[in-house]
């Protein structure tokens, strides 16, 4: 024995050992992509990259509060200065005068390029009449005080179509000349980081990066008045994973402590319970390992269930501890193991449905259970009882196993009162059935109300746009792409001159494709012949064609100047502008298209019909983000039904074919059904809107609780339960429920609300299995 | 408009002996009652880089104290709002808004026409020094930017009228180009 003991224990030490290498080893995260499907389609792939990389998942919007609208200005421009200077930051904005300048002049110096007005047809006699006309109007209204300036370099007034191509003008208010809220009782930044959204570390840097110098810009008098309000999809990221990374560590120490208390009541022999440990830790690292191993990655998230793999895990060597006393290990192995090993094959086949998910977060669940649950049966086989050595009888009290039997009697006087409430409560639910689920994506969002509320506040003061709608276009390199996106813009600008839209964002717009910019180049005049038509283009006009030179060097400029790069953009919010909508991939570029809804639209909705057959015959695609998470969800939802479902089936099979009869088999599922539809209702009752991981927790309930049914079932052919089995049940069911009940703790949703389902409705599932015995059993 | 012209007729009798000094406090007033209406206007600029004037024209309805619609019929349509401190400008399909709460320069440009409109002597002494000169009848109120931010606008601003009606309004710019609107009131409904 001493020897086996040994080799048993050298084992288990080297497959640990290997574990925590693979495990040190593992990359964790708590990002989005718990949330994001493993095989996209074309326009999740859009979603995905604009949650991972695009412009708006590095916008962070800062608000100041508090002090007067002077000191806030006066905080907001020093933080300006010193972020500006930062490396972590691609642009920080805070509305000031002049901070605009330099795009300024870069379209002036390049206005005939980029205009899309440019056209030969423009530089004739009739166009230049027309053109300069029309800025001559301009002049006269108050409007055209702006363009006074450039009258005699840009007569045409190319200036003017280009700012007025800008869009909408949804500027940001302002008091004391930066960004205000909309009641001017904030100043406000938008900050665009250099780090991506999904670059956790890099977000949270930045984050850290605003609130010193935040805290370095307020002055010594009225600083401590200001308060620094922050928001944006890198800080939900930031708090997500923070959230995520206490609970992992707040619930795996509530269910190890109170596991633990439950096992000492009970064993009252830390050499037991360290040894009861031992399945559990095996499990946990056996779990990990196989994540890691299998998706390379291991949610936060994940790791976090492992405070209920510890509830499940441990009850294997609760059964060997308190049930091979009596009848010695190798009665125990003839007699318990194989209904030990058929609940094991229960809890598999729930587990092992969630493998099947196309939601990343779920599979990784169910593969992490899977392989916890395994190992902990093993090593409670194979390795335990050889280093536990000889066990006494009576672990445990028998004197709650024969108060347990007082319960039972009770219980079984319940039957048909239990079984009218289950009717009543289904027929509920059933009438309920509209309001029992929770419609989208946001159920598993761990961003709480409070921050939900700043955001919403923020993004309205600010203007920033929330990129619902948008079109995408591709191309091989970055001039197809960007020749497809004029493509697309030339059917977008019909839907703007409709009033279908309001407008919309192009990279072309600040850098035109080098077929465009030819084209335009070609439409310029030659000086000489340029001067001749100015003359007659004037004749009715009250500008005098001499003051016009600057306006026929700057077109022979342009006509000898080489194509606009993205190059030469460099460092100007219009850079910034087309790299947001310039996605480069392996397979070629994508162009991102946001459209914006009308200013007047009641409901700011873009309607996606009027868009899809506009764009019809390109191969230009229109997405709606929300939509598209709605579909996402959904789908989950959708596939999480059908796996539930065959989990299920999969519990049913196993059981018939192991029980081989259809009464037993009633039996044991009789009391799952009855768990699963109170506590649906009982969550109903609370208020509690389900969504799919309650679905799971269904699921669990059954390959968790049908273990106790099956023990009840096993011991039908004996006179009696030996009370050893009574309390044992007792001990491995209060620890299953304490482990999926510390999930209900979680502020992650996910975690919650399989605690709130698993943790009830194991509890309910043995006292139901108990109450549903059959007679002959119990008596 | 029957009614303001014989109440500003009997205001004119009780105010009478006082006319000898006629002053701002007193334009103020006569401006603080004016109920508002419709007018046609003129503006006309002189822009140095033209060789002719340019002129725009059209109506104009001001209700008190702080909404002005100038709507604009030639050259080109287009229509100004000023509610409270937002200013709208509609022209062909685009459509601006600024909250001129956050431009200074931009609202004391604006404050010059609001502020005589409704005779706030506080709004226009804040950014001007005010030089009445004439009587009741026919007088000419002329401000001169107080911060040196504004002159680099508008170096000057005449307003003239009669009673509480604004006449003309001229701007001279620190370039040297020049605007002036000149104010005809139609009758009220």
């Amino acid at each position: 024995m001493r020897r086996n003991a040994l080799r048993a224990l050298l084992i288990w030490l080297l497959a640990m050992l290997a574990g925590l290498a693979i495990a040190w080893n593992s990359r964790f995260a708590a990002d989005m992509s718990f949330f994001l499907p493993a095989e996209p389609t074309a326009e999740q792939q859009v979603l995905i990259e604009q949650i991972k990389e695009g412009a708006v998942s590095r916008l962070l919007m800062l608000g100041i509060a508090g002090g007067d609208a002077q000191q806030r200005a006066a905080v907001s421009r020093e933080l300006r200065g010193r972020l500006a200077g930062s490396s972590e930051f691609v642009s920080v904005q805070n509305g000031e005068a002049g901070s605009l300048d330099a795009d300024r002049d870069l379209l002036l110096a390049h206005r005939y390029q980029l205009s899309p007005a440019v056209t030969a047809e423009r530089f004739t006699v009739a166009g230049l009449r027309a053109a300069i006309g029309d800025s001559i109007d301009l002049l006269a209204s108050p409007a055209g005080m702006l363009f006074k300036p450039f009258l005699t370099r840009d007569p045409t007034g190319e200036m003017a179509e280009l700012l007025g191509g800008l869009g909408s003008g949804n500027q940001p208010a302002s008091r004391d000349g930066v960004w205000a809220s909309r009641d001017g009782e904030r100043a406000m930044l938008l900050v665009q980081t250099r780090a991506h959204g999904a670059d956790t570390d890099g977000q949270e840097a930045a984050i850290q990066t605003i609130r010193a110098q935040f805290a370095a810009s307020l002055p010594a008098s009225a600083g401590a008045d200001l308060q620094l309000l922050l928001s944006g999809p890198g800080h939900f990221a930031v708090e997500s994973r923070a959230l995520i990374k206490d609970d992992i560590f707040r619930l795996t120490l509530i269910s190890s402590l109170a596991i633990i208390a439950v096992l000492f009541f009970v064993y009252r022999s830390p050499r037991l319970i360290a040894l009861g440990m031992l399945p559990v830790v095996s499990g946990a690292l056996a779990g990990v390992v196989a994540v890691s191993l299998a998706y390379d990655t291991v949610f936060g998230i994940t790791v976090g269930f492992g405070a209920a793999l510890i509830g499940e895990a441990v009850d294997y060597s609760t059964y060997y501890f308190m049930q091979s006393g009596r009848h010695g290990l190798a009665d125990w192995r003839r007699r318990f193991w194989p209904t030990i090993r058929l609940g094991v094959a229960t809890s598999v086949c729930g587990f092992g449905a969630l493998l099947f998910s196309g939601f990343p977060g779920l599979a990784q669940l169910g593969l992490y259970a899977l392989a916890g649950v395994l190992t902990a049966a093993l090593v409670t086989r194979y390795i335990l009882p050889d280093l536990a050595g000889p066990l006494v009888a009576g672990i445990g009290s028998t004197q709650t196993a024969v108060r347990c039997e007082g319960a039972i009697a009770l219980l079984q006087r319940l039957r048909w009162p239990t079984l009218l409430l289950a009717v009543a409560a289904a027929t509920w639910l059933g009438l309920q059935r509209d309001q029992l689920w929770h419609p989208n994506l946001s159920a598993l969002s761990t961003v709480s109300e409070a921050d939900s509320r700043i955001d919403g506040q923020l993004r309205a003061d600010l203007g920033a746009p929330d990129s619902r709608y948008l079109v995408v276009v591709t191309g091989a390199d970055q001039e197809a792409a960007l020749q497809a996106a004029e493509r697309a813009g030339q059917r977008l600008d019909q839907l703007v001159e409709a009033g279908v839209i309001g407008g919309y964002d192009s990279p072309a717009r600040f850098l035109p494709s080098l077929a465009t910019q030819a084209e335009r180049r070609r439409a310029l005049p030659h000086p000489d012949e340029l001067r001749q038509r100015l003359v007659p283009a004037l004749a009715d006009l009250p500008l005098a064609a001499d003051k016009l030179a600057a306006f026929v060097h700057d077109i022979e400029n342009a006509r000898q100047a080489p194509a606009l790069t993205r190059a030469d953009l460099a460092g100007s919010n219009l850079a910034l502008a087309v790299d947001s909508l310039m996605l480069q991939r392996a397979s070629g570029w994508s162009v991102l298209l946001p459209l914006h809804p009308r200013v007047e639209a009641d409901e700011l909705l873009i309607p996606a019909e009027q868009i899809r057959s506009a764009l019809a015959g390109s191969d230009a695609l229109f997405i709606d983000m929300k939509d598209e998470f709605d579909t996402l969800y959904s789908d989950y939802l959708g596939e999480a039904i059908t796996l539930s479902l065959a989990g299920v089936a999969a519990i049913i099979v196993l059981l018939a074919f192991n029980l081989r009869s259809p009464r037993r088999l009633g039996g044991v599922l009789l009391p799952l059904l009855l768990a699963v539809i109170f506590v649906v209702a009982g969550l109903h009752l609370l208020g509690e809107r389900l969504h799919l991981l309650h679905l799971v927790g269904l699921l669990l309930i059954v390959a968790v609780g049908s273990n106790y049914a099956l023990i009840f079932d096993s011991a039908s052919g004996q006179a009696t339960l030996d009370p050893e089995t009574f309390s044992s049940m007792g001990v491995a069911n209060l620890t299953t429920a304490i482990g999926f009940g510390t999930l209900a703790l979680s502020s992650v949703p996910v975690l919650n609300a399989i605690g709130t389902t698993v943790g009830p409705g194991a509890i309910l599932a043995l006292l139901l299995a108990a109450m549903f015995v059959p007679r002959e059993t119990a008596r | 408009m029957i009614k303001s012209l014989s109440f500003g007729l009997l205001l004119t009798l009780l105010v009478l002996p006082a006319q000898a000094a006629f002053d701002v406090g007193q334009l103020m007033a006569g401006l603080a009652r004016h109920p508002g209406g419709k007018a046609k206007f003129v503006e006309t600029r002189f822009l140095a880089v033209l060789d002719k004037p340019l002129k725009a024209s059209g109506e104009m309805t001001y209700i008190a104290p702080d909404r002005l619609e100038k709507r604009t019929l030639l050259p080109k349509p287009e229509i100004l709002i000023l509610d409270k401190d937002v200013l709208t400008l509609e022209r062909e399909k685009q459509k601006f808004s600024i909250n001129l709460a956050s431009q200074p320069e931009a609202l004391a440009f604006v404050d010059s026409i609001r502020g005589t409109l409704a005779g706030n002597r506080l709004a226009l002494e804040r950014n001007y020094l005010l030089h009445l000169v004439g009587n009741e009848e026919k007088w000419v109120l002329t401000m001169l930017p107080r911060d040196q931010r504004i002159a680099s606008f508008v170096l000057r601003i005449v307003v003239s009228g009669s009673r509480g009606q604004m006449r003309s309004i001229e701007y001279l710019q620190a370039d040297g180009d020049r605007s002036l609107l000149t104010i005809e009131p139609l009758a009220g409904p």
